[in-house]
Parts: C-alpha cells; structure tokens; sequence
C-alpha cells in the first residue's frame, strides 16, 4: 500500500453503514443510480423469452411460464464498479439453480454467457450462480422491475460487480471455457469481486 | 464489439497538476503531468485516488477531455454535497500530487478508424469526453462531419465555450433554465422535436456518444430510436447525482 497522502484532503466519512458489508472503494447510497453503455430496451412480454442453453438442448420459457416457475424473494447488498453499494435492497426473482434443474442441466459447463436485449453479454463460472448464490430477478422494492434497471428481467449475482448483474437478460449459453462479456472485453475484470477490488482486467 | 488488447494491471501513480484553469464558476480542468502514462483514446477516463493523513479514501472516475497526444487533463464540476470533486476543485492548486490511474474504458471511445458522422449529445459536465472526440478531430485533421447537441442550464454553466465556438463543428446549445437577452438558440430540455431538427438523419449511419445525466441520457438515447438509429450505434455514459463523478 502507498503511503502517500492527498495534501490538504479530510473527507467526508459518510455514513458508510457497517463496515463489513461495504467493500473497499465502495461508498453507500440511498439511491438507485442507473449505468448503461446503450439505450434502454423495451421488449414486449408477449415478445420475451428466457432460454437456459443453445441448439437442441436448449430450454427455453414464455413471460407466462418464467413466471409459473418458483420464485424467491431476496434481500441482498449490490455492489457497483463505479463505486456505490446499495444495501438490504429487495428482489424477486427465480433461482438459477431452479432454471438450470428445470432445464435439465447438471454442471457439465463450468462456465455460463449471459446475453441481453441489446447485445449486452456478460461471463460467470457456474459455481457463482449456483447454490442460491443468483436468480433471474423481475421485482425489484414490491414492484415490476423498470426497464432502466433492467426489466423486465435481470440476472442478479449480488456478491460479485453489478456489472455481472445483466440488464434485460434473455438467457444463459452454456461454456466450456471462460469467454469474456461485453465489459470484460473492455477493460474490466474478468471476474469481478468487489471484496478484492477486481475492478479493472488485471486487479 | 471491439476486443481490447489484453493488457497488465492499471497501477495507481503519483501525477502533478501542471496548471487549472476554472471553465465556469462550478467546474475546474486539472492539467495533468503522469510520468508513466500509456496513452489515451477520446471518451476513456481515469481514476482518481484521495488519501487523508489518517488513511481515510475516497476514489472517483473523471473523464479525460485532453485528446490522445496532449498531457492528460480532466475537468471535474463541483458537486456541492460531493466528497472528491469540492477537493478537486477547490483545495488542489499547481504543484500539487494527485493520485490516479488508468486510461479506463474500451467502448465509450472514438477514433478517426471509427468514423462518421458523428453525433454527440451533450448533458452538463457530460460534454467532457465528448469533448475529447471534438479536439481529437481537430488536432488531427479528421474530415468526417460532428455535430455537438449541448444542453445547460444558463450560458455561464457552458463549458469549453470558446473552444467550441473555433472548432470547426457545428455546435448546437440549449439553455433550459436561463437564456441571456437575444438569445436565438434552443431553450428547452432535449426532447423528440429538437433531436429530429439536429440528428443526422438515420440513413447516413451516424456514430452516436451521449453522455450526461441518468435522465438525459435516457431521453435522447430512446429518442434517437424511435427516429430510426440502432441502438448499437448509439453510444452512452451517465451519471448518476449521487457524486459518483
């Protein structure tokens, strides 16, 4: 660690609630900001699709049926690259474990692409989206999740970078080998653990 | 989408301001001195590092506004409730050392390979990498047509204006909260009507950046939709009014 200081810098020491639950470089806010790299997608339910998997294997599920499946609800702590952490914030969603045991799917491909409305992709290893660990979130606070946060549905892997939260998501394609995603294959990190700071490719 | 090259760690170091200059009354450009700095594309940002005597941080992303070539520069608007940016603007002075680290950002760039025309769209402070674009044009004698859609609140609030005034791209202002007397320009938000009038039409495949508030941004990047543009060519960066800038 670098010892050298900003001359003349106090901060402001906000309230950054317990410590525990903020990663480092993170602060806390009460607000809900957005970051997108595109416009925001409107995708009718009648036009959505959930699918687990690529060609004959593929399983895939209408708006009406993704909701028949069991759903959770979910109080987690999010973590964003640009450097907010938003805590106790209340999802509903259906886990990735449900979709992937639905799909038939055992855990022949340790690697999972998520791909989204708008061309929008993003990796994960398996073993973070499994054991209760994400959920293909619809209700964000009670409500509909709003399209600027990404409805009407998103991944949501809370203990990794927001980022690998994907906006709009559509479905997961199974891998074999670690394929980067949209900001992965822009500078940032592979595998994004806010605990360590994994930021930037390299962290 | 463009793979970036794969690269090493992006390692914090110890820039020098080289000299500030105040754009309005709430924004500063920091003039950057990095010894070991790889370069930069236009529309790419750094990060910035503060580091109390008791080892209390705060980090932030500016956006550069320098083009590639030319010493690093960010301009930073002060954000009153902000922790970083009062700093930035009001305490930091030439001389001074200034932790950071980058470039960052391999998406929201754009290079002469890139293109045209170009449109950006501009909200507040978000003119900063667009800016970026506007000089690297210019410094290097690009020929593609930019049009620059710029949105503040008053005349005092432009930032770059005199710049912008001798480069040679059409700038287009609106002024939504105050216009001086005689003011002959846009005076409203950014709605369908005004970006109909000042797009490119969508046939001539502009290459689209929009950068300002989560609320702008949300409206002219849906807008230009609806007037035809893909959305993947329209490019965009927010920024939320928690400070996170």
């Amino acid at each position: 660690m670098s010892d050298f200081i900003s001359r003349g810098f106090r901060g402001h020491r906000r309230e950054s609630g317990d410590p525990s639950r903020v990663p480092p470089g993170q602060y806390v806010t009460s607000d809900f900001p957005v970051l997108s790299a595109g416009p925001t997608p409107h995708t009718r339910l009648e036009e959505w699709t959930f699918s687990i998997g690529e060609g004959d294997g593929r399983r895939t599920w209408t708006w009406d049926e993704f909701q028949a499946l069991p759903s959770e609800t979910v109080t987690v702590d999010i973590h964003c690259v640009t450097r907010w952490s938003k805590l106790d914030t209340v999802w509903e969603g259906v886990s990735v474990d449900t979709l992937l045991a639905e799909a038939g799917e055992d855990d022949a491909h340790p690697y999972l692409l998520a791909y989204c409305d708008g061309g929008y992709t993003t990796n994960v290893p398996l073993e973070d989206v499994t054991g209760g660990k994400a959920w293909v979130a619809f209700g964000y606070d009670g409500e509909p999740l709003e399209p600027e946060h990404g409805g009407p549905a998103r991944l949501l892997v809370p203990h990794l970078y927001f980022w690998k939260s994907a906006k709009w998501v559509r479905g997961l394609a199974l891998r074999d080998e670690d394929e980067p995603g949209f900001w992965e294959s822009n500078g940032y990190h592979i595998y994004g653990d806010p605990w360590l700071e994994q930021r930037y490719a390299g962290d | 989408m463009a793979r970036a090259a794969v690269r090493g760690r992006l390692s914090w170091q110890i820039a020098t301001v080289e000299a500030v200059a105040d754009e309005t009354p709430r924004v500063r450009t920091l003039v950057l001195d990095v010894p070991d700095w790889a370069g930069h594309r236009a529309g790419q940002h750094l990060d910035v590092r503060l580091t109390a005597e008791d080892g209390y941080r705060a980090e932030r992303s500016y956006s550069i506004g320098s083009p590639p070539g030319e010493p690093v520069a960010i301009t930073v608007e002060r954000l009153d409730d902000g922790e970083v940016s009062p700093y930035l603007t009001e305490e930091l002075r030439t001389g001074d050392a200034l932790e950071l680290r980058g470039p960052i950002g391999g998406y929201f760039v754009w290079g002469p390979e890139d293109g045209g025309p170009l449109l950006l769209v501009a909200g507040g402070s978000g003119v900063v990498p667009l800016m970026a674009m506007l000089r690297h044009r210019h410094a290097a004698g690009i020929d593609v047509p930019a049009r620059l859609l710029y949105s503040s609140r008053t005349l005092e609030d432009v930032i770059y204006r005199a710049e912008l005034d001798a480069l040679d791209a059409e700038v287009v202002y609106t002024l939504t909260r105050e216009q001086p007397p005689g003011w002959t320009g846009y005076a409203r938000r950014v709605d369908a009507e005004l970006l109909a009038e000042v797009a490119w039409p969508a046939e001539q495949d502009p290459r689209v950046f929009v950068c300002g508030p989560t609320p702008f941004v949300e409206t002219v990047a849906g807008t230009l939709v609806e007037l035809g543009y893909p959305p993947q060519r329209v490019k965009t960066e927010r920024f939320g009014a928690t400070g996170g800038r």
